[in-house]
């Protein structure tokens, strides 16, 4: 097995995708001679070509309603969003259009898919090369939306998205694109939808996270553990479909729960995860279900490291179930 | 209201190129605006402004003293040339290379770089990415990142300042990959339909990021898109200060009398890359940045001066040092500023603060009094 970044994970999916079916097309902004503006699509014009590797005129509306359109027709697109903060003028396409198509048809036609996008913060990049708004998508029925965290994840989901009957948002954590690396899997790798990962072990606590986050869960554990306190922690990985008996199962297993995302937190998807636990681990709980979370204003260029959720905060968080 | 309509302007300005210097630095003396000697060191001093400021900030971004920075290099006249038109009461909503013309129109130097800085010498505390400069006395509208969205917002103040009955004109900066997004499509046709005092200037530098304008569009030139929207469309050569000038002012004055929108390209070029993030070794020939370095937008104006004894290599180096002082003094003056508070996490959120707000900050007092740096930060 090959050690790959996390950038470098989702090149070889898209590579190994575009050699193994010629429906697969990839499209968006500067993806081309350039490669992405993070390199993600990096030598696919040179193996694949002009007509199936398009650089597409500078309009997000345009390419998801075009991919839309291939998708229609049989082809399994895989448009790249540059940021997931520039996805708004495509909005109405993925909201209105791609998640609805297969309902509005009764299944007659349909959309499968792939939205890939880097979000997320830690990159100085101030608030439109630095939000965390998978909400959004969550919370349009039809849509499926995932968020690997390491480059095994990045391959296997991003493999099975493109394999999936209905359009998945990917979303990238651009933050440890070139800072996490791990073995990958050679081939057709995938990760199955709807199956969280254990990413740590631990008895005494759990914290529930996705993406770039895990890392940071990761780090907070370590600091409870020279407390002594044995602290899972659960990668959703896939947050539609939710592996709910996952989440459901760590809450009754230490009673603690403590929820980590970068976005703001009112109407972050941290709210659907409480009232999860509170609906289904009830009499298991020992202390309050806690959110650690972005702020719930636009996301600041100079206090980033102030907005977002660190180690130390989410470990305060620990301490306080810890200690309830 | 019903919309009126005006005809399409006789001739093919929209299809062929408006220039009034020509290389040599002689200048065409029918189309020459016929400016006064101070007005043309002005607007040369303005350039020589740009061009010196890119070069001490994109020194500073690459010391890691600012984060990000987006230069004008080479495309100095289109902003100096449509930037001086304005009065000072009108409007502009800049795209990201027109920062300058805030800087031109007196946003002071001190908070323009504070707001590189994202310190406390920044209006909007930090709260913006480097290049997203607000300047409400000068009525320069907040950059936002996403493209093309400042268009339609142009056309809406110019109805708002037609509709006051004010004699405001404004102005709507946009790159040449701003033409694809829809809201350019939207503007343009609100423009066309309303006819409010708006001014719409295209810059167009050849790229927008790796993609060429041949990629971005099939059409001709993209000042001929304006005729599908019932308005003049003007091409210009945005290397030529007094072309740019003479077509900007013209469109100001149309627009200030009641005349309607106009759209102008501003042919220019994008010397370095896109930010200071960007490699343009993997999809552009260094020949062709050759190419445009030749029609140096400065170099072409100072030939003009010399010829008309309007300016000397004396006088040069003298502006350039006033301007070198300048700018390192405000420099130091910015960069000594301190952080933004925490507070400021909050503030301008809402005219209030919410009070759930309030008490979320309290989560991370503590954590802010230690300091800290962003986990896993790097450039952008
Ligand atoms: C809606 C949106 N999509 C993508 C981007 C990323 N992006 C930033 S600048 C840019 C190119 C802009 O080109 P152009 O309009 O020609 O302006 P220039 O940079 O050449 O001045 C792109 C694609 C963005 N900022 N907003
Ligand atoms: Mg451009």
């Amino acid at each position: 097995m090959a050690v790959m970044t996390v950038l470098q994970a989702v090149n070889d999916a898209l590579h190994h995708a575009m050699g193994a079916d010629r429906d697969v097309v990839v499209l968006g902004e500067d993806i081309a001679e350039l490669g992405g503006v993070f390199r993600a699509t990096d030598g696919l014009l040179a193996k694949h070509g002009p007509e199936r590797v398009m650089n597409t005129p500078l309009a997000e509306s345009g390419i998801i309603g075009t991919a839309i359109g291939m998708a229609l027709y049989g082809l399994k697109p895989v448009p790249e969003i540059q940021f997931l903060d520039f996805i708004y003028p495509a909005f109405d396409q993925i909201v209105s259009e791609a998640a609805k198509m297969r309902y509005r048809s009764g299944g007659q036609f349909t959309c499968p898919m792939v939205i890939r996008t880097p979000y997320g913060g830690g990159i100085r990049g101030g608030h439109y090369h630095s939000q965390s708004s998978e909400t959004y998508f969550i919370h349009t029925p039809g849509l499926k939306v995932v968020v690997p965290s390491n480059p095994a994840d990045t391959k296997g989901l991003l493999l099975e998205a493109i394999a999936d009957p209905d359009p998945v948002v990917f979303l990238e954590p651009k933050a440890i694109y070139r800072t996490v690396k791990g073995e990958v899997p050679e081939g057709d790798h995938r990760v199955p939808f709807g199956k969280a990962a254990v990413a740590r072990e631990g008895a005494d606590a759990v914290v529930l996270c996705w993406g770039a986050m895990v890392h940071t869960a990761l780090k907070a554990a370590a600091l409870a553990e020279e407390q002594g306190w044995q602290v899972e922690v659960l990668d959703l990985r896939s947050l539609v479909p939710l592996d709910e008996e996952a989440v459901v199962e760590a809450a009754k297993r230490s009673g603690r729960v403590v929820i980590l995302h970068e976005a703001p937190r009112t109407n972050g998807f941290g709210g659907e995860l409480a009232a999860l636990v509170a609906e289904r681990a009830f009499e298991w709980l020992r202390a309050p279900v806690l959110r650690v979370t972005g702020f719930d204003t636009p996301f600041p260029y100079t206090l980033e490291h102030i907005y977002m959720p660190d180690a130390k905060r989410t470990f305060k968080a620990i301490e306080r179930v810890m200690t309830f | 209201m019903a919309p009126r309509r005006h005809a399409t302007p006789a001739g093919e300005a929209d299809l062929g190129l408006l220039r009034v210097l020509r290389d040599d630095g002689s200048s065409d003396r029918s189309l020459d605006p016929h400016l006064p000697p101070e007005r043309c060191v002005e607007l040369h001093r303005r350039m020589l402004f740009l061009r010196e400021f890119d070069r001490k900030m994109l020194g500073l971004q690459r010391q890691g003293r600012i984060a990000f920075y987006g230069a004008s290099l080479g495309q100095e006249a289109a902003v100096v040339g449509s930037a001086a038109c304005a009065l000072p009461g009108d409007w502009v909503f800049p795209a990201l290379r027109e920062g300058g013309a805030a800087l031109l129109r007196g946003m002071p130097l001190r908070t323009y770089i504070g707001q590189l800085y994202g310190n406390s010498a920044d209006e909007s505390l930090g709260h913006q990415q480097p290049m997203h400069f607000s300047w409400r006395a000068g009525n320069h509208v907040s950059l936002s990142s996403p493209i093309g969205t400042q268009i339609p917002q142009a056309v809406g103040a110019a109805m708002a300042a037609r509709l006051r009955g004010d004699r405001t004109v404004v102005l709507a900066y946009m790159g040449d990959g701003a033409t694809s997004e829809g809201d350019f499509h939207v503007g343009m046709n609100f423009a066309g339909v309303f006819r409010p005092p708006v001014v719409l200037l295209c810059q167009n530098n050849g790229w927008a990021i790796s993609v060429p304008v041949s990629a971005q569009t099939a059409s001709e030139t993209i000042a001929v898109k304006a005729r599908a929207y019932g308005m003049p469309g003007i091409r210009v050569d945005g290397n030529d200060v007094l072309a740019v000038f003479a077509a900007v002012s013209a469109a100001v004055e149309r627009a200030r009398s009641g005349g309607g929108p106009t759209f102008l390209e501003l042919l220019t070029y994008r010397r370095l890359g896109h930010s200071s993030s960007d490699d343009p070794s993997r999809y552009r020939e260094e020949g062709e940045v050759k190419e445009w370095e030749r029609k140096d937008p400065v170099d072409r104006f100072r030939k003009y001066l010399l010829r008309r004894r309007l300016w000397s290599a004396r006088q040069e180096e003298k502006a350039l040092a006033e301007i070198g002082a300048e700018i390192q003094a405000a420099v130091r003056e910015a960069e000594a500023a301190p952080e933004p508070p925490l507070e400021s996490l909050v503030r301008h959120v809402y005219a209030e603060v919410p009070a759930p707000l309030e008490a979320q900050l309290d989560e991370v007092r503590p954590a802010f009094r230690a300091g800290g740096k962003a986990e896993g930060a790097f450039p952008l």
